[in-house]
């Protein structure tokens, strides 16, 4: 007896997830390409933050439901809530 | 009393801490494998070691942190049990959130290999014991990401409570931005947790264990433990 929860009839989502650190704190990266930048003649730029950028596909129910398991993997694993902000930037289906 | 020391995959101080507390009268060091799920049921410490777990993916020791070993390590210090965690093994506690706070990438972007001064801030703890208050050590740092990072109300809990235990110096025992090696708040080197039971350094003690590699003052995190030992099971 299949289940209606079963994961065979689920939908797949393609998740865009970004993690970045705090603007607090100093982004030892950022800083070295704004230095590098303003070599390259672009003064004007400030402000260089470098973070990540993660896409995954997951099964789910619906759009919330894959939202809520991002929510859940950026907190528990993507991103580290003592020094990093994360934003979950797209969910799309995957249309087969 | 029997040390554990962990290997992760990328590891690469666990033959030095099997080395050096080998040389300390009272220690019998073995190897625990980070697939296993339960430790040796005398065990006294475990040491999480230096190196690179897991290639650092994502972040230095998020993904060490679920190995399985760690839920073992956790319940380990739950239950009042000694944790050293160097270097590696300090990031991967505080991504385990057995201690506070964070190791960002160091502030001036190197990684950096070479001796420094730290004072023992704190030495009525299990891991410090054999030292003076204030006693300044001579040991090597390795890492890229060490530069301690936490929120200014942690950094003030942990002073208050006296659990910042090392702290970078300089040979006069200053705590200056120049013997700072990589921008760590309050020039924190290593801390232990409230309890008292879980300790995480960047320095690494168990490189300097013998005058013949440039410095023993590391040794007395191990003996310290060995004093503990002795004191608890009177």
């Amino acid at each position: 007896m299949i289940s209606t929860t079963s994961t065979r009839c689920m939908p797949y989502y393609r998740a865009t997830i970004l993690v970045t650190l705090r603007p607090a704190i100093l982004d030892v990266p950022g800083k070295t390409v704004e230095h590098a930048l303003h070599s390259l003649g672009f003064e004007t730029v400030r402000n260089v933050r470098i973070g990540k950028h993660i896409t995954l596909e997951l099964q789910a129910t619906d759009v919330e439901h894959a939202q809520q398991q991002c929510h859940t993997m950026s907190q528990e694993l993507l991103a580290n809530p003592v020094i990093e902000d994360y934003a979950i930037a797209t969910i799309e289906p995957i249309t087969p | 009393m029997n040390v554990g020391i962990v290997i992760f995959p990328g590891s690469n101080c666990d033959r030095d801490a099997y080395y050096a507390t080998r040389l300390v009268a009272g220690i019998t060091p073995q190897f625990l494998w980070h697939k296993d799920t339960e430790l040796p049921a005398d065990l006294d410490c475990i040491i999480l070691p230096g190196g690179f777990s897991y290639g650092d993916y994502l972040r230095s020791g998020a993904i060490a942190r679920f190995s399985p070993i760690m839920r073992a390590v956790r319940s380990f210090a739950d239950g009042g049990g000694l944790i050293l965690g160097i270097c590696n093994g300090f990031q991967i506690l505080t991504e385990a959130g057995l201690l506070p706070g964070a190791l960002l990438r160091n502030a001036h972007q190197r990684f950096v290999c070479r001796n420094v001064t730290v004072r023992v801030e704190n030495n009525a703890t299990p891991f410090t014991s054999a030292y003076g208050q204030g006693q300044v050590l001579r040991i090597p740092i390795a890492h890229g990401e060490g530069r301690y990072y936490a929120d200014p109300e942690t950094i003030a809990r942990l002073e208050a409570n006296r659990q910042v235990v090392f702290r970078y110096v300089d040979a006069d025992s200053n705590p200056t931005a120049e013997s700072n090696p990589n921008g760590s708040l309050a020039n924190i080197a290593g801390i232990i947790n409230e309890r008292g039971n879980v300790l995480g350094m960047m320095p690494h003690p168990e490189r300097a264990c013998q005058t013949l590699l440039g410095s023993d003052d590391g040794l007395g995190v191990f003996t310290s433990l060995v004093h503990y030992f002795a004191h608890v099971s009177v």
